[in-house]
C-alpha cells in the first residue's frame, strides 16, 4: 500500500508551537499516529485542532517544532505531503457552484487520476450519490454536503485523511453511517484523524487525544485516558437531585457535579476528599450511591475545567 | 446510502504532464463557475455593448442646438439674416445677444455658451464692397468633439444658408470670411478616435474586475483551504484563472470593433489578424494585472477599490482622455507603465492608419513587459499557506 518509511507510524511530531499575533494557539505539541489507526482529536472550541491539523497537511508553517507526516518532513516536504493526505475541512469547501460531478472531476484532474470521468462516476456511485450527480453541491443537504467531502478527499488514495469536525450538524443516521465509512477505509490501511466534540464519536475511536488552550493534556486509548485522569465518579440516583447538586457544588474534593438524565455524576481527584464531603448524604433515604467508573465526558469536562484553571 | 463494505474505488494517478493537467483542472472549474454565474455571464456581452453606445453617442453624434451668443456690433439687415440663417442650420441656438466684447469673453469662460459669434462694425457695407469681411467664430474646444464637428461644417451651412436668404443676389463664392477660433483646446482630436479608443478603456475595465475578484472569491467561500490542501502550484492556479477570460475578452474585443465598424463607421485599415493578436496581448496583461491585484487584497470589496485605482489613471494618463503628447512629462512616464497607454496607440494605428507590426514593435513588446512582470508578481504573492 505504501512506499514511504515510517514503519508503522504515518504521524510523528514534536514541539509544534505556533502563534497568531502573538497569542499562541498551540503549544509544545507532540503526537504520534499509528498507521490503519482512527485517532480521535477532542477539545474545547479554540482549542488549537484545527490549526495543528493545518500544520500537519502544510497549510500553515509551525513556529517550532519538527516532525514527519507518512514519512515527509512537514516543513519541507509540503508537496508530496498534500499528493497523499485527503484534508476535509471543518466548513465544506467545495465549490458550491458546480455539480457533485464537476467538484468530483475537477479534484480528480488536480491529482492526475488517469481518467477524471470514471473516477468521479464510480465515486459517485460509491457515495449512493447517483440520481445527484448534475446537482450543484451548495444544495445539497448537510449530510450528503459531508458524504461530498468524504468522497472528494478520498478520490485520489490518500494514505492518511485529517478531517476536521466532519460531523458538526449532521444528523445521528448520517453519522453512524460516516463513521461506518471511516472505520472500512481504517481496515483498508488508510491512518484517521478526526477532530470532534462528540463523546460517542471519541469511542469509536482507536486512540484518542484531549487538547485544549494547545496544549495537548491526555492521549491513550479511551481506557487509558479514563483510568490515567485518577478521577473517583460516584453515580446518584433518587430523589431531589437538583437539590443535592448545589448543595455538593464546591464542597473540597468535589471537583465536579454533572446531571446525567436521571442520575447524577459526583466525581473528584482526591478519593478521601470526596468521600469525606459527600459522607452526609450518603445514608440518606432516597438517595441511592453507587462508586462507578467516569465516563470520557466526566473526564473531559474535568480536564477542560482543570486546564481552564490553568491557562487563562 | 450504500453498503459500507464496499471499498472506495481506486485510480490510477499518473504523474506525467502534471503541470497540464492541473491548470487545465483550474481552467475547465473557472468556466464551469463562470457559465453558472448569469450575472457575469450577461456582464461579459452587456458591458461593452451598452458602454459603446452610451459613450459613441454621446460623443460621436453631430452636435445640435449648441448654446451660443452673439456679439452684435453692428445692427444691419445681413448680420440679422446671417444670424438667422446660422440658427436655421439647428447647429446653433443663440440665447444670448451682447453688445460688449468683455461680456461675450465671458459668457464663454463661464461656460454659458459653447460658440460666440461675432459680427464686427461695418459688416453690411464691407460685404457691398466686396472686400469679405470677417465673421468670427469663437468655440470653447474643451470639448473638442463637439466644437470641431460644428466648426468643421460651418462654412458649408453658411453658404447654403444665404444663397437662399441674402438679398445682395447668388454671389461666385463666400461673400465673406468665416474665421473660426478654436479656444482652449487648438488640437481639437478627432471623434474616430474615441471608438478605438473605447475598445481599451472597456477591456481594460471587464478585464481587470474579473481576475481581481478571482482569488478573494476563493479565499471568502471557504474554497481557498481546500484549494491549498491540493498538490496545485500558484502558476497552475493563475493560468488556470486568466485563460478562461481571455476568450471572454476577445469576444468583448470582437463585440466592440463589430460595433465600431458597424455602427459608427470606424475604419479598419490594418490587418484584422495583428489586431487580433495584440488585443489578445493586451488582454492578459490587464488580466494579470487584476490577478495581481486580486492575490494583495483582502477582500472583494477592496479588489474592487484597487482596480478602480488601476482604471482611473488609465483613463485619464494613457491619453484615451487628453492627447498623450500634452501631458507634462511626468504624467507621460506615468503613461508609459499604463497598458492602455500602448494599447491606444496601437488599435488606433492600426484601425485608423493601416499600421504593421514594424510601426508597433516598442507598444507590444512593452505590453508583453507589464505583462511578465505583472504575473511574476502576482506567482510570488500568492500565498500557498494559510499563515
Amino acid at each position: 500500500m505504501n512506499g514511504t518509511p515510517g514503519n508503522g507510524i504515518a504521524i510523528d511530531v514534536k514541539g509544534l508551537t505556533k502563534s497568531f499575533g502573538g497569542r499562541e494557539v498551540v503549544h509544545d505539541l507532540s503526537m504520534q499516529v499509528k498507521r490503519g489507526s482512527i485517532y480521535g482529536f477532542l477539545g474545547p472550541n479554540g482549542s488549537g485542532k484545527t490549526t495543528t491539523i493545518r500544520i500537519l497537511c502544510g497549510l500553515l508553517t509551525p513556529d517550532s517544532g519538527e516532525g514527519t507526516c507518512l514519512g515527509y518532513d512537514i516543513r519541507r516536504d509540503a508537496e508530496r505531503i498534500k499528493r497523499q493526505v485527503g484534508y476535509m475541512t471543518q466548513r465544506f469547501s467545495l465549490y458550491q457552484d458546480l455539480s457533485v460531478r464537476e467538484n468530483l472531476e475537477f479534484v480528480a484532474r488536480l491529482y492526475g487520476l488517469r481518467d477524471a470521468r470514471v473516477a468521479a462516476r464510480d465515486m459517485i456511485k460509491r457515495l449512493g450519490l447517483s440520481g445527484r450527480e448534475e446537482q450543484l453541491a451548495g444544495e445539497l443537504s448537510g449530510g450528503w454536503k459531508q458524504r461530498l467531502a468524504l468522497g472528494a478527499c478520498t478520490l485520489p488514495n490518500p494514505q492518511l485523511l485529517l478531517l476536521d469536525e466532519p460531523t458538526a450538524g449532521v444528523d445521528p443516521k448520517a453519522r453512524r453511517d460516516f463513521w461506518n465509512e471511516i472505520h472500512a477505509l481504517a481496515a483498508d490501511g488508510l491512518t484517521v484523524l478526526v477532530s470532534t466534540h462528540y463523546m460517542d464519536e471519541a469511542e469509536r475511536c482507536h486512540e484518542i487525544a484531549y487538547i485544549a488552550y494547545g496544549h495537548l493534556l491526555a492521549h491513550g486509548t479511551v481506557d487509558e485516558v479514563i483510568a490515567k485522569s485518577a478521577l473517583t465518579t460516584y453515580t446518584v440516583t433518587g430523589e431531589d437531585l437538583n437539590g443535592l447538586a448545589a448543595e455538593l457544588t464546591g464542597k473540597p474534593g468535589v471537583d465536579m457535579v454533572a446531571p446525567f438524565g436521571t442520575s447524577l455524576h459526583v466525581s473528584g481527584r482526591d478519593v478521601a476528599a470526596l468521600e469525606a464531603s459527600i459522607a452526609p448524604w450518603r445514608d440518606r433515604s432516597g438517595l441511592h450511591w453507587q462508586k462507578s467508573s467516569p465516563s470520557l465526558e466526566d473526564v473531559f469536562i474535568e480536564l477542560m475545567g482543570r486546564s481552564k484553571d490553568n491557562f487563562q | 446510502m450504500t453498503a459500507v463494505d464496499q471499498p472506495f474505488p481506486t485510480h490510477e494517478i499518473r504523474e506525467r504532464f502534471g503541470f497540464w493537467k492541473r491548470s487545465y483542472a483550474m481552467l475547465v472549474k473557472e468556466f464551469i463557475q463562470l457559465r453558472r454565474d448569469r450575472v457575469s455571464f450577461a456582464m461579459i456581452v452587456m458591458l461593452p455593448v451598452m458602454q459603446l453606445l452610451l459613450f459613441g453617442y454621446a460623443i460621436n453624434t453631430t452636435p445640435h442646438n449648441l448654446p451660443s451668443a452673439v456679439l452684435l456690433q453692428e445692427d444691419s439687415d445681413l448680420a440679422r439674416s446671417v444670424l438667422k440663417a446660422l440658427e436655421n442650420t439647428a447647429y446653433f441656438r443663440f440665447l444670448y445677444e451682447v453688445h460688449d466684447v468683455d461680456d461675450f469673453d465671458n459668457l464663454l469662460k463661464s461656460g454659458k455658451v459653447l460658440f460666440g459669434i461675432e459680427i464686427p462694425r461695418g459688416f453690411e457695407r464691407a460685404v457691398r464692397r466686396g472686400d469679405k469681411p470677417a465673421l468670427l467664430v469663437a468655440a470653447d474646444a474643451t470639448d473638442p468633439v463637439a466644437a470641431s464637428a460644428a466648426l468643421g461644417s460651418l462654412g458649408m451651412v453658411v453658404q447654403t444658408a444665404l444663397k437662399h436668404d441674402l438679398y445682395i443676389g447668388d454671389p461666385p463664392e463666400m461673400p465673406f470670411e468665416i474665421r473660426a477660433h478654436a479656444r482652449y483646446n487648438p488640437a481639437a482630436s478627432s471623434s474616430l478616435n474615441i471608438v478605438p479608443g473605447l475598445v481599451g478603456t472597456i477591456l481594460t475595465m471587464t478585464m481587470l474586475i474579473f481576475t481581481a475578484l478571482s482569488v478573494t472569491r476563493e479565499v471568502e467561500r471557504g474554497t481557498m483551504e481546500s484549494l491549498l490542501s491540493m498538490p496545485i502550484r500558484p502558476v497552475e492556479v493563475m493560468f488556470g484563472k486568466i485563460i478562461p477570460y481571455v476568450l471572454v475578452g476577445f469576444v468583448q474585443a470582437f463585440l466592440i470593433i463589430g460595433i465600431g465598424v458597424g455602427l459608427f463607421g470606424v475604419p479598419v485599415l490594418g490587418n484584422l489578424v495583428l489586431l487580433a493578436l495584440l488585443s489578445t496581448l493586451f488582454i492578459t496583461t490587464n488580466l494579470s494585472i487584476g490577478y495581481t491585484i486580486s492575490t494583495v487584497v483582502q477582500n472583494q470589496l477592496q479588489a474592487m477599490q484597487m482596480s478602480m485605482m488601476f482604471f482611473l489613471p488609465s483613463i485619464l494618463l494613457s491619453g484615451f482622455m487628453f492627447p498623450f503628447a500634452g501631458m507634462p512629462a511626468w504624467a507621460q512616464y506615468l503613461g508609459e507603465a499604463l497598458p492602455l497607454t500602448h494599447y491606444l496607440r496601437i488599435v488606433r494605428a492600426i484601425m485608423l492608419k493601416g499600421a504593421t507590426m514594424q510601426n508597433l514593435r516598442y507598444d507590444a513588446l512593452a505590453l508583453a513587459v507589464l505583462m511578465l512582470v505583472a504575473m511574476t508578481i502576482a506567482v510570488t504573492r500568492f500565498r500557498r499557506t494559510l499563515d
